[in-house]
Order: structure tokens, then C-alpha cells, then sequence
């Protein structure tokens, strides 16, 4: 099968897709570093926020795929933020991360996806 | 890597074998690390956790290395140390050196940060690092360590974890209870889980066993559920297991 270029720019876009995954968590040097952790991923777009109403702020302007909930959420907050996602995408997978800037993250990031290969 | 857990049926049913030689392993030039649950590059969907048990690593730490400063949250993390001494320090303030014989561990609650270093420039450090999922989230950060009698685990079970502060060893934000037993061959005992509901993960240390009729060697792991007790018997000369009971939902 023959392929112009074009078509191969549009299988490598999709080949290439980028995850947008929005990390919420009160801990400033914690949130660097799981930034930096989901960053060193080329698939992955990372995007942090301290605060909820700056998390809502910016789920409504870019395509999250993942919500992680990190350290420091009250549960009273937890309770608002998933109900705020979920109404505006359905779709949208709400992940409780533990253990800070460490192994589990990406585990908990590939089976959000469904994908832990 | 492929799935080679097996579940056993027989006199113990419930149960999840994890070969030493079925870990993941990672190799870092200082750092040689077997994982028998997904961690870090190592992802297995069948190894994510034993109940609220989520991580066993068994680290070497080459001479005079170690785990740079790095933060952690809402895991309650232990470490037990086999051989060598490890220096710890940590952002509430704690300095210390943890060597054999002694347990560690951590509450990272709502959020630490820390460093293990081998401390020695002469000998290797082996440690074992388990993180346990805790019963409640966002807690007071809390740093903790003691020395163990040695003698204490000679053909028996000691205790180095559970729940109560007032209780003997280190304690966690989760009900879970740690065992060390180091027995002569043929030494049989009995181990009754002390919460009902809850799992037991043996991990072998040194030597051979058989926990009701699973043959386990060095560094295998078992795990149970849906049972009120177990009975261990060693098959060789000062065989050491580490028992782990922790419940089996989050």
C-alpha cells in the first residue's frame, strides 16, 4: 500500500496523540515534581494546580483524559471537584494518586488509560 | 513479562504464589532492585497490589549511594534493612541511621520529603521497602524507628508493625500487623490472623518453608486471603520470613 506524506503526518499525529492529565494537590514541591515526572513522558502533558477553583478554571479549557487528586484534598473538596468534572465529561477518569513523586505514578496513569503494557 | 503467578488449590485455597524469580527487576548500576509488584518501569496488571499492600521492593544500594531527596504523600512506607546501614534523612527534621535488626517507618500523610543513602563506602546495603495504602488520608507526617532483640525471632514470631502505638513495634495508619519468625529446620508454628477480613503475604528471607503445603525458597512471596489462620514450618536451617497481614480492600 502506498502512503503520501500527508497521510503519514496524520497516522504519526495519531500514532502520537497527547494525554492531557490535570494533577490537583496542595503540596508546592510535591506538584513540581509529579509535573516534571508526567512531563518526562513524550505522550504525556501535564498540567498542576494548587487550588480547585483554578483546577476548574482549566479543565474547561483544555482536553483533560485524567484527573489526578493528590495530597491535601479535603473530602469535602474531592466531593465538588469529581461532581464538576464529571457533569462537564463523563468521561473524564478521576484518579486518587498516592505516594507523591514516585513508582506508582505511572502505574496509576497506564491503567486509568487501560493500558498498563 | 509474562504472568507466572499460579493460583493454588489444595489444603490452602485463595492464594497467590509470586516466585523470587518472577519479580520485576531493575538494574541502575547502584541501585539493583526486584519488585514483586508493578512499580516504576516494571507494569504487570497482575502484580498491582495485595490488598492495601501496594509495594515490595528488595533494594541493594551500591557503597556510598543512594535515593537523592524525594516527595511522597499519603503512604505509610517502611523499610527494613538486611544487611548494611542506611542513613536517613528527612524534612521534619529526623537524622538517623538505620542498620539490621532495626524498622522504619513512615507516615507521609499529607507530605514529606526524604533520603536513604547507603552509608557505608566498604558494604553493600540490602533493605526491603514496603509501602502500605493508608486507612486515612492527609494525616500529620510522622517519622518513626526502633531496634529489635534478634533474639526475640528465634523460633517465633515477632512483632514489628500494627496498628497501636502502644503496641509492640513500629505503628501505621493501617490495620496491619508485621511478623518476623527465624527458625531452626523442622520448626513448625501457627500464625492467627488477627483481624478478620484481612490477607497474609509471606515473604521468605533467607532459607526454605512451607506454608500448608506450598513449598516456598528465598525471596518468594504468598499470598492469602479468606483465612483465620496459617501454618508455617521451615524446611532448613535458620530460615527467616517476613509475615504481612493487611486488609484486603482499600
Amino acid at each position: 500500500m502506498n502512503y503520501v506524506i500527508s497521510d503519514l503526518c496524520f497516522f504519526k499525529d495519531e500514532m502520537m496523540e497527547t494525554t492531557n492529565i490535570l494533577y490537583i494537590g496542595r503540596h508546592p514541591e510535591i506538584l513540581e515534581t509529579v509535573i516534571r515526572l508526567i512531563n518526562a513522558n513524550e505522550n504525556w502533558n501535564g498540567v498542576g494546580v494548587m487550588n480547585d477553583e483554578e483546577a476548574k478554571e482549566i479543565f474547561l479549557k483544555k482536553d483533560f483524559s485524567i484527573v489526578l487528586l493528590g495530597s491535601g484534598i479535603q473530602e469535602e473538596s474531592e466531593a465538588e471537584l469529581c461532581a464538576f468534572f464529571k457533569n462537564k465529561n463523563p468521561n473524564i477518569r478521576i484518579v486518587q494518586h498516592y505516594g507523591g513523586g514516585s513508582g506508582l505514578l505511572k502505574s496509576e496513569i497506564l491503567l486509568a488509560l487501560g493500558n498498563t503494557k | 513479562m509474562e504472568n507466572t503467578d499460579k493460583i493454588i488449590d489444595g489444603a490452602i485455597t485463595n492464594s497467590v504464589l509470586h516466585k523470587s524469580n518472577t519479580r520485576g527487576h531493575a538494574n541502575h548500576g547502584w541501585l539493583e532492585s526486584y519488585h514483586t509488584f508493578s512499580f516504576a518501569n516494571y507494569q504487570n496488571p497482575e502484580r498491582m497490589n495485595f490488598g492495601v499492600l501496594r509495594v515490595l521492593n528488595d533494594d541493594r544500594v551500591s557503597q556510598g549511594m543512594g535515593f537523592g531527596k524525594h516527595p511522597h504523600d499519603n503512604m505509610e512506607i517502611i523499610s527494613i534493612p538486611l544487611e548494611g546501614d542506611l542513613e536517613h534523612q528527612d524534612s521534619m527534621g529526623n537524622t538517623t541511621v538505620i542498620k539490621e535488626g532495626d524498622i522504619q517507618a513512615m507516615s507521609a500523610g499529607t507530605g514529606i520529603f526524604h533520603s536513604e543513602y547507603n552509608k557505608n563506602k566498604d558494604q553493600l546495603v540490602k533493605f526491603l521497602q514496603i509501602w502500605i495504602y493508608p486507612n486515612k488520608k492527609n494525616v500529620t507526617p510522622r517519622y518513626d524507628q526502633i531496634t529489635l532483640d534478634l533474639n526475640d525471632r528465634h523460633n517465633k514470631l515477632q512483632q514489628i508493625l500494627s496498628p497501636n502505638p502502644e503496641d509492640e513495634g513500629v505503628w501505621i495508619h493501617q490495620d496491619a500487623w508485621f511478623h518476623i519468625g527465624k527458625f531452626d529446620k523442622d520448626f513448625s508454628t501457627s500464625y492467627e490472623l488477627k483481624k478478620p477480613g484481612n490477607g497474609i503475604y509471606a515473604f521468605v528471607l533467607k532459607g526454605d518453608f512451607t506454608i500448608g503445603n506450598i513449598a516456598l525458597n528465598e525471596r518468594d512471596g504468598l499470598g492469602i486471603w479468606d483465612t483465620n489462620t496459617i501454618k508455617i514450618t521451615a524446611n532448613s536451617a535458620n530460615a527467616e520470613i517476613l509475615l504481612m497481614e493487611v486488609p484486603m480492600q482499600l
